[in-house]
């Protein structure tokens, strides 16, 4: 008890708002966060490590993405232009890599030779499967035996890739229980092993980590539109599951209050229901995953089972600095319902000839509610966090479509 | 401050542990009466969570039947009052921080306090995060025992020097459940957190039997068993209780061979 008035004196690292964030983790893992933070925070401002990520961003993950000017849908709409930001090109399919990149250098630079990871729809999965073969590093990947059914293809792809994939059993068999898994297995063995953590979710450093790697999608779409229009975008709009591509794509206009940020979250079969996963809207604070942040749990604090017909999004928490900006109404959090997600699955891939996944299917549905109501001088960056072949069987389901896989 | 510490004076410790509402309310109480009965110095009471990230298999199945029982915060006190007519043996609680969270740090430490409850084993909430809680625990006089790993290297004296009641010592890594290999540098890690607290040490995770119990004990002032007693509950289900106490018996006189040999040398 002698510490406590120098602990007072100290200010604790990652807490957003006052409130969100920290390190809520068993004692085992703290000294490896530790190393973590420490090897984070000396090599992004190292020129080498910058110049090793640059590389692989540009020569190996397909970056920039590009800024694509979706004129079909901005006609049909009818109000403000609309561009897509196309994370869905990126090597791997999805915005995961960008920060699976990141990761794993520090990972390579900490003497790492196994990375673990948990994965939701699978993307995150795949992009650490990836890069551990590209690096030659062992990879184990924990998924939950319901999405591990809901999306075949990505497990397969990432035992193709060298990984071990380890269907979890325990809880609801979704992403969260994946979280757990994985955090267990790091804290038995962590020596030789980095946990590549997905989301913008977890104890201090990862949501910080996270973001800055994903930070290159609104680095690159300020450029992008300034070359194209000399302006900045009046709206942002991203899907919001932990929220990593949705982080990713506010943080560089954050500073820029006259640019709208807009999450979207999935609302399963409705916001007022009891399947949903719209954790801004129908979430209480509280403290699970290493962080303080906003869940849907019951009022003992028991995590709530959570539903959407998105793997990806399926998840009961949210990143803390989303509950943050929630907070003090800097972005606003809507939410989308499975049935109109699945309809922008269709419509931008009419549209547009996109198939975008269905994570990003529920930012293309809002940017279908709201861009009617903007003047065509304003315009919407609209982030397509990932591609939807992987979705296309479950979709065809979905609408009652017989396909012979 | 509790007098948890109190009880390690020139005396080794063994810490059961029981999950509440597993099987049911009843089996529980009369669970926490046989761990007393049987010579646990203190009982602690494990508060059933719905990830809980620190526990393996044994305990999670734990929870699962204690939910299934329709257990709730409010339950878990219940079955401590109920015990506490029937036995005055020190308990504390294991919980997720977000139990308490929600609950109220002040309500829940308050009730604590109105339970005779000594004092709280959070898994979650490492050093950097016991600012939360340790201030309203402090004002009721509820413990916070801190958690020391085999991973902790340098943080050991900061959590040493800030410790009150006890200190648990992780045996090994990852999380619990029975195990027969062990941290093999136990006894210099309790060595090197009485360099600089005074208060006891405890280790857990992973012990199951007498020889194992005895073997801690000598390393350190006390033995927690968690998962042997859960597993216990969960194959006599209501019929747990003779077991438990039977069990708990033979680790007392485990523990207690530990002291003696100590006193000899």
């Amino acid at each position: 008890m002698k510490n406590l008035t120098e602990d007072k004196q100290q200010k604790r690292p990652g807490i957003f708002a006052n409130t969100y964030g920290g390190q809520y983790i068993p004692e085992t893992l703290m000294t490896e966060l530790e190393k973590v933070d420490k090897a984070f925070h000396t090599l992004k401002d190292d020129p080498d490590f910058q110049a090793e990520l640059h590389d692989l961003l540009t020569n190996y993950a397909n970056r920039p993405s590009l800024l694509y000017y979706a004129k079909n849908m901005t006609e049909d709409l009818g109000g403000a232009k609309i561009y897509l930001k196309r994370e869905d090109l990126n090597h791997t399919g999805a915005h995961k890599i960008n920060n699976v990149i990141g990761q794993a250098l520090l990972a390579k630079h900490l003497g790492k030779k196994r990375l673990i990871a948990e994965t939701g729809a699978g993307q995150h999965g795949v992009a650490t499967a990836t890069i551990a073969a590209l690096f030659g590093m062992e990879c184990e990947i924990f998924m939950g035996k319901e999405d591990t059914d809901r999306q075949k293809l990505n497990v397969y792809r990432m035992e193709l890739l060298g990984a071990k994939v380890h269907p979890v059993t325990t809880g609801s068999m979704v992403l969260k229980d994946a979280i757990n898994a994985t955090l267990q297995e790091w804290a038995s063995r962590s020596e030789d092993t980095f946990y590549v953590m997905g989301s913008a979710v977890g104890p201090y450093p990862f949501p910080e980590m996270v973001k800055y790697f994903q930070s290159v999608i609104s680095k690159e779409s300020k450029q992008q539109l300034k070359a194209k229009e000399n302006t900045l975008p009046d709206m942002v709009v991203a899907c919001v599951g932990g929220g990593s591509n949705a982080i990713g794509s506010f943080a560089d206009y954050i500073d820029d209050p006259s640019v709208q940020l807009v999450g979207v979250e999935a609302a399963g079969k409705g916001v007022n229901t009891d399947q949903t996963a719209a954790t801004i809207e129908r979430g209480s604070v509280g403290i699970f995953h290493g962080m303080k942040s906003l869940f849907l749990q019951n009022e003992d604090g028991q995590i709530n089972p959570v539903y959407s017909i998105s793997a990806g999004l399926d998840y009961p928490g949210v990143g803390p600095e989303h509950a943050a900006l929630a907070t003090e109404g800097r972005a606003d959090y809507v939410g989308i319902t499975d049935d109109e997600a699945v309809e922008a699955f269709e419509y931008i891939a009419r549209q547009e000839g996109i198939v975008a996944a269905i994570e990003s299917c529920h930012a293309v549905a809002y940017v279908e509610k709201i861009a009617p109501t903007m003047s065509k001088d304003q315009i919407i960056v609209c982030t397509l966090s990932g591609r939807g072949d992987k979705d296309v069987a479950s979709i065809a389901k979905y609408k009652g479509v017989d396909i012979d896989e | 401050m509790s007098n948890l510490t109190e009880i390690f004076k020139n005396h080794k410790a063994f810490i059961p542990f029981v999950v509440a509402d597993d099987p049911d309310f009843e089996t529980t109480v009369d669970n926490i009466v046989a761990l007393a009965n049987g010579g646990a110095d203190i009982v602690e009471v494990g508060i059933p969570f719905s990830d809980p990230i620190a526990d393996g298999g044994v305990i999670q199945a734990a929870d699962l039947r204690a939910f299934a029982a329709g257990v709730r915060t409010k339950t878990v006190f219940e079955i401590v009052e109920a015990a506490r007519k029937r036995t005055d043996v020190p308990i504390v609680f294991l919980t997720y921080l977000n139990i308490v969270f929600k609950y109220g740090y002040d309500e829940f430490c308050k009730k604590c306090q109105e339970l005779d409850v000594s004092g709280l084993v959070i898994p979650d909430m490492p050093y950097e995060s016991r600012e939360d809680i340790v201030p309203t625990a402090d004002k009721y006089g509820i413990d916070i025992i801190p958690l020391i790993a085999p991973t902790s290297g340098h943080r050991v004296e900061k959590i040493a020097k800030a410790a009150s009641g006890f200190i648990y010592v992780v045996s090994s890594l990852g999380i619990t459940g029975e195990r027969n290999e062990f941290f093999n540098g136990l006894k210099d890690l309790v060595a090197e957190i009485k360099h600089y607290t005074d208060v006891p040490t405890a280790i857990g995770f992973g012990v199951h039997t007498p020889e194992q119990a005895k073997t801690m004990a000598k390393i350190a002032d006390g033995v927690i068993i968690g998962s042997a007693i859960v597993d216990i509950v969960a194959k006599k289900k209501q019929a747990a209780p003779q077991a438990v106490e039977a069990f708990t018996k033979s680790i007392r006189t485990a523990v207690d061979e530990a002291e003696a040999e100590k006193a000899r040398v």
